[in-house]
């Protein structure tokens, strides 16, 4: 009988972190999947972010570097430029890397460096309990905009993709989401691309993918996954803003 | 052994590409911007990489990507940019990561000058950054030395997978001195625990500087202190001129030692007593030998570009056995061979100093 469904070979066996209903734990397997669909395992190094995905490199069975704040594209870029052959990827959420390590991210992007970002968008500073973000969505409460984020004030949420996307070192941008099975599929296509993208020799290329973080956003993970269909998708349109050339990327 | 004229920054340049350096990242700043400038025209010549990065921080920590996957990888940069490093520099040394960085000074704090300055000193010898951490940090005191201290940066970078500095300044690195530069060599050591992909290994190699659990950070270091105290033990050095017969010994390294070695020889030619102290390794530092020197009833002078950091290392060395005098000049300005020569005579136990 065709096994249909298994456990990723790119994936430890220990158990996570993550809070109940956090959408982390669905990207790894998401990026896990693509890592195995496209038979890279053995020549791939990832690089860890500080925020909750600080940890990452306990839950991939690939080489790690865990890098300091914002800074993982540079050091993506350190390591790619040692060994052009391997597959690097950076693992960034939105505090990482569209405010402290704005510059990294552009310049990575700028330059074509032949890497893959897997951003993921949840609104918030998870790690830290909460705090508002650069992709804090217009009102929305957290312990550093308390009475809900004033664009008066703080200005604007950033919107990554449409900012890259003026750029023209990148190879692939997308955005997507995992608040249902339909959008998961999706999301693990996007992700399988961009790596696919990176095995074909093509330039940068990055994954946006909105995530829930039920913990800090005060709600159960239902209500979460609802508020993401419902409040950021509209104001992160899900598509695909670069694509120079579809690979199949089956060197698997 | 071939001989040539080259400036400083550049025969450390080369020399860097004879040890084997095939990666550098660095930023624009004067007055090390003939470092970069070299690795752009000769690392592609030997296939390596060279890139400007969009930053110093961003440089650094292009260099604990290359140096943790395994590459000989270096930066080099001038005081405000290598603040802009440190905290990079302290992951590096956390993570274990082998790399040469080199700080061309210049006079601070703040923007500060172009001028040659020693006022790194602090910030290069007792870690610069946050957590404990110790960088060997070599001082070359002629452009000779920039290139054989370089070589020796990377192999004891790789030796005991830690950052190693190289804290020059800018007369140090806009001189033209005659070198020897060495044959040119590519072998490395065999780094087992580098970021390659598993390529077949059952485990995961993983470069990281967390201990969220607060026994395993004090487990972290303790191992680092261990290594540190290997490396103090071992990699201690210092040249000396006439310290055995000196009724003064003038301490000083890199442009400082240049200018007291000219004073000094004046003064021997009339007769005067007067050894030099130069360390070489900043970190660690020469304390046994100046020790011992202190015991046997010397009297000391500190000449360097600072407002007093250097002296403080010395004091602590001699620990009260020895009098202790300093020379400071202030960020911007060298000494004269004059200035010092003076210095030198009210230092001396005739000198009226006491």
């Amino acid at each position: 009988m065709k096994k249909v469904f298994a456990y990723p070979r790119a994936l430890t066996k220990k158990r996570t972190h993550y809070c109940p209903g956090c959408t982390h734990g669905i990207i790894h397997r998401l990026v896990a999947e693509a890592i195995d669909d496209l038979g890279i395992q053995e020549r791939t190094i990832g690089i860890a972010p500080v925020g909750c995905a600080v940890l990452a490199y306990e839950y991939f069975d690939v080489d790690f570097q865990e890098a300091a704040h914002g800074r993982a594209p540079a050091v993506a870029t350190g390591i790619k430029r040692v060994h052009p052959e391997s597959i690097v990827f950076s693992y960034q959420g939105d505090g990482d890397l569209a405010s402290i390590g704005m510059a990294e991210i552009i310049h990575a992007a700028t330059r074509g460096e032949k890497i893959t970002v897997i951003f993921v968008n949840n609104t918030v500073y998870g790690m830290t309990g909460g705090q508002m973000a650069p992709t804090t969505l217009p009102g929305q409460k957290t312990t550093t905009s308390p009475y809900g984020r004033d664009t008066a004030t703080v200005g604007y949420p950033i919107r990554v993709c449409e900012l890259l996307s003026t750029l023209d070192g990148p190879s692939y941008l997308a955005r997507v989401s995992v608040h249902d099975p339909a959008h998961i599929k999706k999301a693990g296509q996007a992700i399988r691309q961009a790596f696919a993208m990176q095995v074909a020799g093509k330039g940068f290329s990055l994954v946006e993918v909105l995530s829930s973080c039920p913990t800090n956003w005060g709600m159960t993970p239902t209500q979460a996954l609802t508020q993401v269909k419902e409040k950021l998708i509209p104001y992160y349109p899900l598509g695909v803003f670069r694509m120079t050339e579809e690979v199949a990327g089956d060197d698997a | 052994m071939e001989r040539v004229m080259m400036k400083g920054n550049e025969a450390l340049a080369e020399g860097a590409i004879r040890a084997g350096c095939r990666y550098f990242f660095g930023y624009p700043i004067t007055p090390q911007n003939e470092i970069p400038e070299y690795m752009a025209r000769r690392l592609p010549e030997v296939g390596g990489v060279f890139l400007q990065a969009e930053s110093e921080v961003s440089a650094i920590n292009m260099v604990y990507g290359a140096g943790g996957a395994g590459g000989r990888v270096l930066t080099s940069s001038s005081s405000p940019g290598i603040s802009l490093k440190q905290e990079g520099i302290s992951y590096i040394a956390g993570a274990q990561v082998p790399c040469v960085i080199v700080n061309v000074a210049r006079g601070g704090p703040g923007l500060g000058g172009l001028n040659p300055s020693q006022s790194d000193y602090f910030q290069a010898t007792k870690g610069g950054g946050h957590g404990d951490y110790r960088l060997l940090v070599y001082a070359p005191g002629n452009a000779q030395e920039m290139v054989d201290l370089i070589g020796l940066a990377f192999d004891k970078a790789e030796e005991y997978r830690n950052p190693v500095m190289i804290l020059s300044d800018a007369i140090m690195g806009q001189m033209m001195e005659p070198v020897a530069l060495p044959a040119m060599r590519t072998e490395t050591t065999e780094k087992p625990w580098a970021t390659t992909g598993k390529q077949g290994r059952s485990k995961p190699n993983i470069i990281n500087s967390l201990g969220l659990v607060g026994e395993d950070l004090e487990r972290i270091n303790i191992e680092l202190q261990a290594k540190y105290a290997r490396l103090a033990a071992a990699e201690v050095r210092y040249e000396t001129d006439g310290t055995g017969e000196a009724d003064l010994i003038v301490v000083a390294y890199g442009t400082s030692s240049r200018v007291v070695r000219s004073a000094i020889n004046r003064l021997r030619q009339e007769g005067k007593k007067v050894g030099l102290f130069r360390p070489i390794t900043l970190w660690p530092f020469p304390k046994e030998a100046l020790a011992s020197l202190a015991a046997e009833g010397k009297r000391f002078l500190v000449v360097e570009m600072s407002a007093g950091q250097l002296v403080e290392d010395v004091i602590l060395a001699v620990n009260d056995r020895a009098k202790v005098s300093f020379f400071g000049k202030l960020n911007g300005t060298v000494p004269t061979v004059r200035e010092v020569y003076d210095r030198i005579l009210s230092s001396l136990p005739e000198g009226g100093e006491g």
